[in-house]
């Protein structure tokens, strides 16, 4: 809303000048120049291959509505947006109630080691999962869970803690303390305090939370690369890469493909922009 | 930080440090409710899997049984010794040298331009954040589509100028290329929304001042936004350095290492000649060279750079 308002207010303001037909410009060559990737990909969709070659950037001449018909009404797509869905799914739930509960603790409860806690969850913040990703999955593979869902999303949930603890404490801590005062007084215990209390008073950070952990989980590779062996476990990335390795000769139907697996992050974003982006910047500010 | 005022204001003396409240019975069953979840999946997960890379990492070890054959630092020998890894580690390096001579830069200038209140604003926010919510893998792939020389961007201007069909990603010269671009398109827009978070933090009557004193746009910029941008600057760099280290989805679907093995990154050369052919111990050194690497960076980098933050 505001931002719609500063365009129509800045439209009348300002001498227009040659500096900012420019700069205009240059922003209306630069979206073109990143659009035009996503754009080339949905469009070449349509072709077939033939067409493809001769014509690599031009609207098609014949609409193939059946590249993406056949992907859309097979198996495999749904089947990898849905695993990728699952995962993400539990992946948010246990990381907001694994985090939520300890960063609770570590925001409200002075006990011995709490300091020596909270920094040793905060090492998690140094380094990626990369560097630890061979041990990890001999540690999946130990524990059983190679080939399991659970073995993408616990190390997901562990990974994501170190961030995830340390913004929902930092939130907690600036709830007003005369609450908690006010509610031991009437003898509310810190397990009703923090359902009846403090969760809801925090929607913002635990979207934020779950924005981060959302998006990480469903744009993930790697981990599910080492984890998931059976094609019909995969989630879309996976999914898309197999895909991809399965038609390497046929590029009009990897398009489709990729467009299709791109279009609900692409749809997520368009409706949910605000929070999105909110949630990943300031996710990455505020830790 | 209101705990912290409570606990100042109460000096009552019990063995532990600051003590906000008297811990009761109550908060203690907190304490063993609600913390074993976080500590227990943290130390399986993330933290014995880093320590056991350090002890994996002197083993010549397939992975089966348990780890005997020691050796010491062969591993880590072998890996300073093989080109392959040598040019994964410099591979990384220019990345890094790339986002923060080209990325970085032109996220600020994308940034100053949008701030400036132009018509559209949310829409250029919108398209140049776009890529970065897209997968890497994604990105990857459909970047592979446009350098194809056949099919993609590449392959239609060689045909329009009637020259013979170019594989920027069979160069060995300049595959790499291939992936910086696509990294910067894919990257720029966060670093750039960064960028405009911090701009609307700068209270504007500090730049009008300047304005009615005579500073010139660029004096402006260069004398008060910039240093004002300093603690977002200096968050982006180390988001891009991190970022840079741990590259990996995006080279899979792109060159997959090759040509000759010229485009590898620390973590795909982990995966590509380690964990594919099981030689954990070795790739656990890679890991751990990766490790060090990185806590070295982010704790220096804390500590010097941030340290005003």
């Amino acid at each position: 809303m505001t931002e719609a308002a500063d365009a129509i207010r800045s439209s009348g303001r300002r001498p227009g000048g040659l500096a900012a037909i420019v700069t205009f410009a240059a922003l209306v060559v630069l979206a073109g120049a990143v659009l035009f990737p996503v754009l080339a990909t949905a469009l070449n969709g349509f072709k077939d291959l033939s067409e493809l070659r001769t014509n690599p950037f031009g609207l098609p001449h014949v609409w193939m509505w059946s590249n993406y018909w056949s992907i859309l009404t097979g198996y495999r797509y749904w089947q990898v947006l849905g695993n990728s869905l699952l995962i993400a799914l539990f992946t948010v739930a246990l990381t907001l109630i694994v985090s939520s509960m300890a960063a609770f603790t570590f925001a409200h409860l002075r006990f011995f080691g709490d300091k020596f806690l909270l920094s040793y969850i905060q090492l998690g913040l140094l380094f990626p999962v990369a560097t630890a990703i061979v041990p990890l999955f001999i540690k999946i593979r130990d524990l059983g869970l190679l080939d399991s869902y659970w073995g993408v999303i616990l190390p997901q949930v562990a990974f994501s803690l170190a961030m995830s603890v340390l913004l929902i404490r930092n939130a907690f801590k600036q709830l007003p303390s005369e609450l908690l005062d006010a509610a031991m007084m009437d003898g509310c215990g810190y397990f009703r305090y923090f359902i009846y209390v403090t969760l809801p008073l925090s929607g913002p950070i635990l979207s934020t939370v779950a924005v981060i952990s959302f998006v990480g989980s469903w744009n993930g590779y790697l981990l599910p690369l080492i984890v998931l062996n059976s094609e019909s476990r995969y989630p879309w990335t996976l999914g898309l890469m197999a895909y991809q390795g399965q038609y390497m000769t046929s590029w009009q139907l990897v398009l489709a493909f990729i467009t299709l697996t791109i279009l609900p992050a692409i749809i997520m974003f368009l409706m949910a922009q605000r929070y999105i982006v909110a949630g990943l910047t300031a996710g990455a500010v505020k830790a | 930080m209101a705990a912290a005022t409570y606990a100042e204001a109460q000096p009552t003396a019990t063995a532990y440090s600051e003590p906000a409240r008297r811990m009761t019975l109550n908060s203690w069953a907190v304490v063993v409710v609600f913390l074993p979840p976080a500590l227990l999946l943290f130390t399986v997960f993330v933290f014995l899997p880093i320590a056991e890379a350090g002890w994996y990492g002197f083993f010549n070890w397939n992975g089966y049984g348990r780890p005997e054959k020691f050796i010491g630092l062969k591993n880590y020998g072998y890996l300073f010794g093989n080109p392959t890894f040598t040019r994964s580690l410099i591979n990384n390096g220019i990345i890094i040298v790339f986002s923060l001579l080209v990325q970085l830069p032109l996220a600020l200038a994308v940034a100053v331009m949008i701030a400036g209140r132009l018509v559209g604003a949310v829409w250029f926010r919108m398209i140049f954040f776009l890529p970065y919510v897209l997968a890497d893998v994604a990105a990857g792939l459909i970047w592979h589509f446009m350098f194809d020389g056949d099919y993609g961007l590449v392959g239609a201007v060689t045909t329009a100028f009637g020259a013979p069909p170019y594989f920027l990603l069979a160069d060995k010269t300049w595959a790499f290329s291939a992936v910086l671009i696509v990294v910067l398109w894919k990257y720029f827009g966060f670093h750039m929304m960064l960028y405009i978070a911090g701009l609307q933090g700068i209270d504007p009557a500090l730049l009008e001042a300047a304005e009615m004193d005579g500073a010139s746009p660029f004096q402006r910029f260069w004398h008060i936004t910039l240093p004002l941008l300093g603690p977002m600057i200096r968050l982006s760099v180390f988001f891009s350095v991190i970022g840079a280290l741990q590259l990996f989805d995006i080279i899979v679907p792109l060159t997959g290492g090759g040509p000759f093995e010229t485009t590898n990154t620390m973590v795909s050369f982990l995966y590509f000649f380690g964990l594919t052919r099981m030689r954990i111990g070795f790739s656990s050194a890679v890991g751990v060279v990766l490790f060090i690497i990185c806590v070295t960076f982010a704790f220096g980098y804390q500590r010097i750079v941030m340290r005003d933050d």
